[in-house]
């Protein structure tokens, strides 16, 4: 139609909605050519699944403020031990000779050993940056191995969690009936368990029965409180991850693609890999991401109570329980650590928030 | 339907019942109940019903995508299911001296190479693909599972081909099904159904999903589909004219069991039944003149419970033609010529 777009539509009659078409003829309308229908079938451009959830991710600037921080201190925890030439284990010497005076130093500050030899020498001492603890060791290089230990802890516990959860949790969702109901009551009986408890106890006896097996591997240098942390997560948390999985299972294998799928004569086990598993990636993510936190925190808390790494390795927790004695004289020495862990499990809470509604959005 | 007609698929005395839980009770659901049927190779059978009368369940255990309680299932003259109870001419279980069936063998096959034979399109466009999968993938899977290929180029010009069959653009098989609209979504379900080339197709109210003006489209791709390749489907719809337009013969069904079964004009002229009377005066008519003048039977009182289900014939309480005998037992199928089976002592 052409030319109309102004003027008024007369109607047909005073109280009619029909509109009065008699003063158009036929060759006003024309049919659309090919091309011109060919525009209104306007498709967005093909995003996978992962694009689209990154997209969103991008556009959080909490979320991205989180990622940065956590690149930052993981970025540090890496390289600073190979900038500064002190060990978490070394006591302070100067010369070859134990320096007595440098325990308990302030920030920044050199002892009078030290201060004596850069006058002797010319030459300049890497500073301590935090100062050092009461057995004159770098309390900076501490701090930094307190973190990658709270961090890997974190990280592997989660990730332990998450494998057993799934396993758990996908043959329970999937095979419902019997099988479901028997794993389901073995999983209410380890959550009725009081956690902290079990923690305390299981690392006393995993403490004594580990040693003799770790001897002279690579997992010595861990230490059996780390191995025993680990073994305690796996045993304990992955229950809430086992349920949660089970739960988004049993919607999922309601979907008529699961049921187009048996039609089809696909394979449990592909049914699962293929189709259930993808659908609730998105959970999976995102819980995993929430892990990591609440391991460090439980890590934090063992080693608070002394059931953590073994000295002389440190973890963020150990470092504030020992930095309590001199909490009035000292106090810096509790709040770096403090703040470390503040900062790592707030930057991961918030990008697990941010996962959570860049991937769990059903609008896509 | 004589013995010795073809037949691709036969159905007898089909049971399908779902234990549900009331209190401390399990009391079986009869979903479907005592159902038999044939199928034709080519032919289009229409299954008509209300909501819940067991439409769906049909074709679904008729794939096996549940375990039938009770019946035979008879597939290209193989076997897929027995559970081996016998019945008399006259539909009756028959019994040993005990008082209990007698039951002969008994099949249960293992479906896998008959999953090439059967498929399924699915009702809900949405719910039936998978959003994490593109259309490849989808169509792909059949020929995934089944081992149709032999290269990765073969499986390709296999989809595509498979595409442009139910008129999809080959330039959209990298897409997610959530970038595409309702009628295309069903073509993708029904290239997946099509890809391992099966004989018979249960189409689950494939266009009830669906507006209008595509399921004009969609159901005329299916009479194209049956032409070109000669598959045979089963039906399942409630909406009276689709299914007239693309049956052969239509079947009938009340709360999980059979009340007539006709070729499809002499159902639509003749209706013996009176569900089916009813069913075909709710059929809107678009001439309002004509539809003024028609009558429309209104049936009375609300579906019983398919748990607490009335005692022989269970459409007695809402039928204005029972008797005391429909309360007592259920009236056979019975031929009334010309094919035309009614389950009904009063017409």
């Amino acid at each position: 139609m052409q030319g109309n777009g102004n003027e008024e539509l007369k109607k047909k009659q005073f109280l009619s909605a029909q509109v009065d078409l008699s003063k158009f003829n036929s060759a006003q309308f024309e049919a659309a050519t090919d091309e011109e229908k060919k525009q209104q079938d306007v498709m967005g451009e093909s995003t996978t699944f992962f694009k689209d959830g990154m997209r969103r991710l991008r556009k959080n600037p909490l979320a991205m403020a989180s990622i940065i921080i956590l690149l930052l201190i993981i970025v540090t925890i890496i390289v600073a031990p190979h900038i500064v030439p002190y060990k978490y284990y070394e006591i302070i010497s100067v010369d070859g000779v134990r320096d007595k005076s440098a325990s308990n130093l302030a920030p920044f500050t050199y002892s009078k050993l030290e201060t004596q030899y850069m006058k002797k020498t010319g030459e300049k001492l890497f500073p301590h940056i935090l100062g050092t603890d009461s057995l004159s060791r770098d309390y900076f290089i501490r701090v930094i191995y307190g973190t990658r230990v709270s961090l890997s802890v974190g990280i592997v516990a989660s990730v332990m969690v998450l494998m057993i959860g799934l396993l758990y949790g996908s043959i329970a969702g999937y095979f419902g009936g019997r099988i479901d109901l028997i794993m389901m009551r073995i999983v209410d009986i380890i959550y009725s368990l009081p956690d902290m408890l079990i923690i305390i106890l299981l690392s006393v006896v995993l403490n004594q029965t580990l040693a003799p097996f770790i001897a002279g591997t690579v997992l010595e240098s861990l230490g059996t409180n780390m191995i025993s942390i680990f073994i305690v997560f796996g045993l304990l948390y992955w229950v809430s991850m086992a349920r949660l999985i089970r739960g988004q299972i049993l919607t999922i294998k309601n979907n008529e693609y699961v049921l187009a799928a048996r039609c089809i004569g696909t394979k449990n086990g592909r049914i699962l890999r293929r189709h259930i598993l993808p659908n609730c990636l998105s959970v999976i993510i995102i819980t995993t991401a929430l892990q990591v936190p609440s391991a460090i925190f439980t890590e934090s808390y063992l080693s608070f109570l002394g059931l953590g790494v073994s000295a002389p390795l440190t973890s963020l927790g150990s470092l504030a329980n020992d930095a309590r004695a001199g909490m009035q004289s000292y106090p810096h020495r509790l709040i770096v650590p403090a703040v470390t862990i503040c900062l790592i499990v707030l930057a991961l809470n918030l990008l697990g928030d941010g996962l959570r509604d860049a991937f769990d959005s059903k609008l896509n | 339907m004589s013995e010795n007609e073809k037949y691709l698929l036969k159905v007898e005395h089909l049971k399908q019942y779902f234990p549900v839980r009331r209190g401390f009770k399990t009391i079986p659901l009869k979903a479907v109940d005592d159902i038999s049927f044939s199928v034709k190779p080519g032919e289009t059978l229409g299954l008509v019903g209300e909501s819940g009368c067991g439409k769906t369940t049909v074709g679904r255990t008729l794939l096996r995508l549940y375990q039938p309680t009770a019946g035979r299932i008879v597939f290209d003259g193989d076997v897929l299911f027995d559970s081996g109870e016998q019945y008399d001419e006259n539909g009756k279980v028959v019994l040993g001296a005990d008082g209990k069936p007698v039951i002969g063998n008994k099949v249960d096959v293992n479906m896998l190479p008959y999953r090439k034979q059967m498929q399924m399109v699915f009702q809900d466009p949405y719910s039936s693909l998978n959003p994490r999968m593109t259309v490849e993938d989808i169509i792909g899977e059949p020929l995934d599972v089944h081992k149709l290929y032999r290269s990765r180029d073969e499986r390709r010009e296999k989809i595509l081909g498979l595409m442009e069959l139910v008129g999809l653009n080959a330039e959209h098989a990298m897409r997610y099904a959530h970038e595409f609209s309702g009628g295309q979504r069903q073509r993708i379900g029904i290239a997946r159904a099509l890809a391992v080339n099966p004989k018979f197709i249960v189409c689950d109210e494939p266009v009830s999903a669906l507006d209008v003006s595509i399921q004009a489209q969609v159901v005329n791709m299916f009479e194209e589909l049956q032409e070109k390749l000669g598959v045979a489907y089963l039906f399942i719809a409630h909406d009276l004219l689709v299914v007239h337009h693309i049956s052969d013969r239509i079947a009938v069904m009340y709360l999980g069991k059979m009340m007539e079964l006709a070729d499809a004009d002499e159902l639509n002229e003749n209706p013996i039944h009176p569900y089916t009377l009813s069913l075909l005066s709710a059929v809107p008519i678009p001439d309002p003149e004509t539809a003024r003048k028609s009558k429309r039977i209104v049936l009375e009182g609300d579906v019983p419970s398919p748990l607490n289900m009335p005692t022989g014939c269970p459409f007695r309480t809402r039928c204005r033609y029972a008797t005391e005998q429909c309360a007592k037992e259920m009236p056979q199928l019975t031929d009334r010529g010309n094919g035309h089976f009614v389950a009904c002592f009063n017409k």
